[in-house]
């Protein structure tokens, strides 16, 4: 399955150089000693300084449970627990040594229970607003119970260095629809490591929505345990210069007849805008069936802009229904510029009309029309910056 | 009844070895209704013609005028161009991603006419000239030019026409890389334009094949960046017997 040609695009390249790790082999721990100190040299590090960590990496991180606000219909339960007490880490585990130092360093953990077979179009909403620059850990679990149907938003903004944990359960037939929202002042950074594990015939939609912040790099995992369970891993992304956002969707399928779909699409405009898109699916001997495609598109509006993007497809069985990925970075040029100004079309309308029609595509996949107006207006706020 | 004049227009490029001429004094009046035939070989410079009455920035006009209405549209934008009625079809129209055919066609409808279609008949239009054109339904969902044939992003580029209904349409090529069915289908699109709105046409062709279909008032043969004989339409039966040869040696 190729990706179609397009003008002014360029095909990512297959295999060069050094052979992948394999996906499932890679460390677990929740202890930041098992990590070695970050470096450029480490392929999960590659595309960043260790500095524009702002401290994420240390073996001490401060507790962030203050600025954690959050609201629900009838149903849903929060309560901050031990991190050492069940169920957390029953999800998933750090795999790297940011997530580890923020396994650590929380104490406690905010627990969002959503009932079993509670079907709400209320929002479930958490919202984390940061004000200060000290590096902090902050650990989430939600556990969306057996035929429930709920949305949940997680947002995050004000000024924040965060090293984030979010373990999300989906039981058995349950409907999830998460978004995670980066929109953070300037100076901050945000580390978010995403661990979900999807029962039988469950069905999880997970968007990652980045705008503000100078280093936003969230790393979705999402794990098939049950068979007949599909997740959508869905992201959006304007990088502005000197922003650095990345991003590393992982899909483990690990059980039979699971069907995923990861679509990421980012734009990036001006001096050093840096985006890093790498991802992962690996189909697991026993997962027969399984029906997986990926795709990353970045469009590059201004010269000085980055976007690595990476799809590794890791197949362990030949019984599949389907397995495909697609990654392509293209600029927008003079040419579509002059295609659309010969129309009538003013340049600032031109670059308004081909941005948001290239992400907003990707927000309304999400079906929340008030996230998709706000967001909108933001980008639109973004692009008359130009 | 508006008139597009092109006078003494010199016109040259950047390249490698410094700037190029292209253009080298062409002058040109087409009126309203009127159909107008450029024909000349390849690198004769009838597509940097085109491209320098639409405003593309890759030209550098060195001398000359360009007027519409006695308007001067060498000092407008590519969109103010577009917005005081001329029309481009381009001979590679770009492929624009993330952009609909429908949010396309809605958006410059509403920049040229200076104010958003009435939905009902607009969706009414779009689809009657779509079905006149032959072009399926489903393109108006997918994005612009993206994964289109050849003859189909040229049947889009006549649609734009139809539905824009500018003053004055440059058409570049249009009838290179379609086949027979494509250009009558393409060549009644642009005679459907030319009767609605008495449109004036500047039809840039290498081959005579699609003035069997759009039948032109004036012929002018285009070599080495100017006009080096105009006529009626005998003359371009007298190109499709000759060919080029005499003017090219000549």
């Amino acid at each position: 399955m190729g990706a179609p040609v397009q003008h002014g695009l360029t095909e990512h390249s297959h295999g060069a150089g050094v052979p992948l790790q394999i996906r499932s082999d890679r460390l677990r721990s929740s202890s930041v000693a098992d990590f070695p100190e970050i470096t450029k040299q480490q392929d999960l590090w590659r595309y960043l300084d260790a500095d524009q960590l702002k401290g994420l990496d240390a073996d001490v991180l401060a507790e962030y449970s203050e600025q954690v606000s959050f609201s629900g219909p009838a149903g849903v339960d929060f309560e901050w627990i031990l991190s050492s007490a069940a169920p957390v880490g029953s999800i998933g585990l750090p795999e790297d040594r940011v997530s580890a130092a923020g396994y650590t360093n929380a104490s406690k953990t905010l627990l969002v229970k959503i009932a079993d077979e509670l079907n709400s179009s209320e929002e479930i909403k958490i919202s984390v607003h940061g004000d200060s620059t000290s590096a902090s850990a902050l650990h989430v679990f939600i556990s969306a119970g057996k035929f429930s149907n709920t949305t949940l938003i997680i947002e995050h903004t004000g000024l924040g260095v965060l090293s984030e944990n979010v373990e999300i359960a989906v039981a058995a037939e349950a409907k999830l629809n998460l978004v995670t929202l980066q929109n953070w002042d300037k100076g901050s950074a945000h580390v978010s490591a995403h661990f979900a594990k999807l029962e039988r015939n469950s069905y999880l939609k997970h968007t990652v929505a980045s705008f503000g912040g100078d280093l936003v790099r969230v790393t979705p995992i999402a794990t098939f345990s049950g068979p007949g369970a599909e997740v959508e891993l869905n992201g959006v992304y304007f990088a502005e210069a000197g922003q650095h956002l990345e991003n590393r969707p992982f899909v483990d399928h690990a059980a039979p007849n699971c069907k995923s779909r990861v679509t990421y699409k980012g734009a990036l405009q001006g001096e050093k805008a840096h985006t890093v898109w790498i991802g992962d699916v690996l189909i697991r001997a026993i997962a027969e069936g399984t029906d997986t495609y990926e795709l990353n598109r970045n469009l590059l509006l201004t010269d000085g802009t980055r976007a690595d993007s990476v799809p590794n497809l890791e197949i362990e069985t030949g019984e599949i229904e389907g397995a495909g990925h697609a990654s392509a970075s293209g600029r927008f040029d003079d040419e579509h510029l002059f295609y659309l100004q010969a129309r009538g079309i003013t340049p600032d309308e031109a670059r308004r009309l081909v941005v948001l029609g290239f992400l907003v595509e990707v927000i309304q996949k999400t079906g929340i029309p008030t996230l998709v107006d706000s967001l909108t207006s933001l980008l639109e706020e973004k692009l008359n910056r130009n | 009844m508006s008139i597009l004049q092109v006078k003494n227009l010199h016109v040259s490029v950047d390249t490698d070895q410094g700037a190029k001429e292209i253009l080298r004094g062409v002058d040109l009046t087409i009126r309203s209704g009127e159909i107008h035939a450029v024909m000349g070989p390849n690198g004769s410079g009838k597509s940097t013609l085109a491209y320098s009455i639409a405003g593309h920035p890759k030209y550098t006009v060195t001398d000359g005028e360009i007027l519409l209405d006695g308007e001067n549209v060498l000092e407008m934008s590519v969109d103010e161009r577009a917005r005081a009625g001329l029309f481009l079809a381009m001979q590679y129209p770009v492929e624009i991603p993330g952009v609909s055919v429908s949010n396309f066609l809605r958006t410059a409808k509403t920049a040229v006419t200076g104010e958003a279609p009435a939905l009902r008949t607009w969706i009414k239009d779009v689809r009657e000239a779509m079905d006149n054109l032959k072009i399926d339904s489903t393109f108006s969902e997918r994005n612009v030019n993206e994964g289109f044939s050849g003859g189909e992003k040229k049947r889009h580029e006549i649609l734009q026409l139809e539905l824009l209904k500018p003053r004055f349409a440059i058409l570049d090529e249009t009838d290179s890389g379609l086949d027979v069915d494509a250009l009558k289908i393409v060549s009644e699109g642009v005679n459907r334009a030319h009767a609605a709105s008495d449109l004036g046409v500047l039809l840039i062709t290498h081959y005579t094949r699609i003035l069997r279909y759009i039948k032109p008032d004036f012929v002018h043969v285009f070599v080495a960046g100017k006009i080096a004989e105009e006529g009626g339409p005998e003359l371009a039966d007298r190109l499709e017997a000759e060919g080029y040869d005499r003017y090219v040696k000549a």
